[in-house]
């Protein structure tokens, strides 16, 4: 490199880059840091601080209570129903969202002709926000005015998520999923056509049938891709689907779809218990940090970059 | 500058000092409620009858969402200090504004340091009741005040061969009525809206039971509920029973069973009286009202039902100025004039007697026969400890608790005894919780 010294690298070009100047660092990294202290550090520690509190809910009073808040949520027998309720919801959520997407992607990958409209027609459902994604669904499932509803009745299945859990649970799980296919899919699609043509025209050519071909080389060389959406997938199952409950289930019937998120806002906005409510919300952001270490720790060992 | 520029400036001017000398003298009072649609036209008119009666105050009605978003609204309002002037709250919320006491203005204090005549005796026992002291100091102000009624579709009932003119009085008789039904094709006897405030919460008012200890609540914070006694255990475990041949079909939580009826599935439906604006605009048959059946064998009943819906109350932290004006739209609130024609637009009742004096004198409910069950069902009797409200803390959430115990009956995964059993615990819970807040 000629020209003499880079004026912020240092007086001699070396292989490690090293910055000479002592606040430039700093200021390159601020934004990031202020971005996290305003919206995730700063609201946190209000949460954990809340959950500590016996408050009413105009902030007249406030008392100091240790623990109460937390004793109460872990003696309360419908709160671990919720966290197991929690579990199937995301596990499926994530599951069925990615599973569908990488078929579909697969598929928009072959296709030629069309495959523009193909492609926009599947990424158009993440444009719609979870409320209005459950009362699409509402509609379609209503046990009393529902389309489906009628449609499956005609066929001797009778349907009725007021009072049938299962048919509850699933119908949020795919009106959740539904909307999520689509953000996958969108990844998926992007990371297929990553993959260099001639490894799968080499494989082809040594006879590899195209299952064997998508196991071998087109899923590995996927697994950054799904390993990160993996991790987006679990977030947005335990984050963003309350609007889809409230909607569709209110979280019932008898607490068969009353996920954690939605028993943090059912507590904090609804029934206005500020303490409790943030209790959970602590419980909750401990479970997706530890979720998201154990992913990184053991899952991302097997990912292939 | 030419002419016509600095003539526009002139009138520009003119017009600033003019609606700065308006804003000077009128007094604005920000009223928060919850009443969407066509309803929140009515609030509207309401609030536009009261600023043309006079010209010192404006009331601004702001449509805030639903009732647990306009409370919240509220609350959080409060904590910024920006609180509106009025703040409407559903019944179940009473319990946690009365505690509030440093938030609110009672309106018996409101209206005595303002001046304002005020008379607590002018409004129906049960609705003022709901809203007092136990030593009948009224705390906030009645607003739209609903009971449920039994809805029944008059052409299903001559189709089953039943008189349309004689509905089913006790629920002996819906359960006869309801077997006709499903034997005349139905797949639906009767169904329910708000099944924890009709099948409970009214349930035991109406067969003068307790719902809770400590009158219900309103005697102090260390209540606790008893809503599982005998009466409730029957009730519960007959709906659940006559599930089974289709006698009573469960239509889900809130109002979502509206459908049921309004298509002509369920031709018996209990639900609030202010369900009648949905069903006139919905039902394509003639639907008839009549009162809430109770159960003959229960000693005491029918007593009297309670109200549902809304009050409005004052917050605290305005000026005195501002309290005048808040009172005196509360006086022009109770003037039968406005009580008649919100109950004449609407299902709610009539809050006070002379309003009630009113519509009979013009021989309103000659024409609409019915619409003055709910205020029969309401005054039928001097209220009693069992009957004149609920004053429960987080009581949202304890009916949540009660919805999920009732979808375990319904299911047949519980007994009618096990779930109320569990839900007056879960419910005491709650209550413990919200008693240590209040200290």
């Amino acid at each position: 490199m000629a020209g003499g010294p880079h004026p912020l690298l240092g007086s001699s070009v070396e292989k490690r880059v090293t910055f000479n100047n002592r606040v430039l660092p700093y200021l390159l990294v601020a934004p990031q840091i202020a971005v996290t202290l305003v919206f995730f550090i700063w609201p946190a520690s209000q949460a954990v601080f809340q959950s500590v509190l016996i408050q009413d809910a105009f902030g007249l009073s406030t008392r100091f209570a240790w623990f109460d808040n937390f004793i109460y949520l872990f003696d309360n027998a419908e709160y671990l129903q919720s966290m197991k309720v929690t579990a199937v919801f995301s596990i499926a959520v994530a599951l069925l969202a990615l599973v569908s997407a990488l078929f579909l992607a697969v598929q928009a990958d072959r296709v030629i002709k069309g495959a523009t409209t193909y492609k926009t027609l599947l990424i158009w459902p993440y444009a719609v926000a979870p409320a209005v994604a459950g009362v699409l669904f509402l509609f379609l499932f209503n046990p009393n005015v529902g389309l489906l509803v009628y449609a499956l009745r005609a066929v001797g299945y009778g349907w009725n998520h007021a009072l049938n859990g299962d048919q509850a649970m699933g119908l949020v799980i795919v009106a959740a999923a539904w909307r999520q296919i689509s953000y996958n899919f969108l990844f998926f699609l992007a990371g297929l056509q990553a993959i260099p043509k001639s490894l799968i025209e080499a494989a082809a050519i040594d006879g590899a049938g195209s299952v064997r071909r998508f196991w071998t080389i087109v899923f590995p060389l996927l697994t950054p891709t799904s390993f990160f959406l993996l991790v987006m997938n679990i977030v947005y199952a335990f984050f963003e689907t309350f609007g889809i409950i409230h909607q569709v289930t209110k979280g019932g019937p008898a607490g068969s779809t009353n996920i954690l998120v939605y028993n943090v806002f059912r507590d904090g906005f609804l029934g206005l218990d500020l303490g409790g409510s943030a209790a959970q919300s602590v419980v909750l952001m401990v479970i997706v940090i530890s979720l998201t270490v154990i992913q990184f720790r053991y899952i991302e060992r097997r990912v292939n970059y | 500058m030419n002419f016509k520029q600095s003539a526009m400036c002139a009138a520009a001017a003119a017009l600033v000092v003019g609606t700065a000398s308006s804003a000077g003298a009128v007094t604005e009072i920000q009223w928060w409620h919850a009443h969407g649609g066509a309803l929140g036209e009515r609030v509207n008119e309401i609030a536009d009858n009261f600023n043309r009666s006079q010209s010192d105050y404006k009331v601004s009605a702001i449509y805030k969402g639903s009732y647990p978003e306009t409370m919240t609204a509220g609350v959080a309002a409060f904590r910024a200090g920006k609180a509106p002037h009025i703040l409407q709250v559903y019944e179940v919320g009473t319990a946690l504004m009365m505690g509030a006491k440093g938030a609110v203005v009672p309106i018996y204090q409101l209206m005595a340091d303002a001046k304002v005549p005020f008379d607590p005796e002018a409004y129906l026992p049960a609705v003022k009741g709901y809203y007092s002291t136990t030593d009948g100091k009224m705390l906030s102000m009645p607003f739209a005040s609903s009971t449920p009624v039994l809805w029944f579709n008059k052409d299903a009932f001559k189709k089953a061969g039943l008189d349309p003119n004689a509905p089913p009085k006790t629920w002996p008789e819906v359960g006869e009525a309801g077997k006709k039904l499903v034997a005349a094709g139905y797949t639906c006897g009767f169904s329910t809206a708000w099944i924890t405030w009709i099948h409970l919460e009214n349930f035991s008012a109406w067969h003068n039971v307790p719902f809770g200890t400590q009158e219900n609540g309103f005697a102090g914070f260390n209540a606790e509920y008893t809503f599982n006694g005998p009466a409730q255990v029957k009730h519960i475990q007959q709906l659940a029973d006559w599930q089974k041949d289709k006698v009573f079909v469960y239509g889900g939580r809130d109002n979502l069973g509206n459908a049921k009826f309004v298509s002509g599935e369920c031709p018996m439906y209990t639900e609030s009286s202010a369900g009648y604006a949905s069903f006139k605009a919905g039902a394509k048959f003639e639907f008839g009202v009549s009162t809430l059946p109770y159960w003959p064998d229960v000693q005491g009943a029918p007593q009297n039902t309670i109200i549902g819906g809304n009050s409005l109350w004052v917050m605290a932290g305005h000026k005195p100025a501002e309290y005048k004006g808040v009172a005196e739209f509360m006086r022009f609130l109770s003037l039968p004039m406005v009580q008649a024609y919100w109950h004449a637009y609407t299902g709610y009742v009539p809050i006070t007697t002379a309003a009630y004096d009113m519509m009979k004198s013009v021989k309103f409910y000659n024409d609409y026969p019915g619409r003055d069950i709910p205020i029969l069902e309401l005054g039928g009797k001097a209220p009693t400890a069992n009957s004149k409200g609920l004053r429960f803390g987080y009581l949202p959430q304890a009916r949540d608790a009660m919805y999920e115990e009732l979808e375990n009956i319904f299911t047949a995964k519980k007994t009618a005894k096990e779930g109320l059993d569990n839900a007056v615990k879960r419910g005491n819970e709650l209550l413990r919780k919200f008693e240590k807040e209040q200290n």
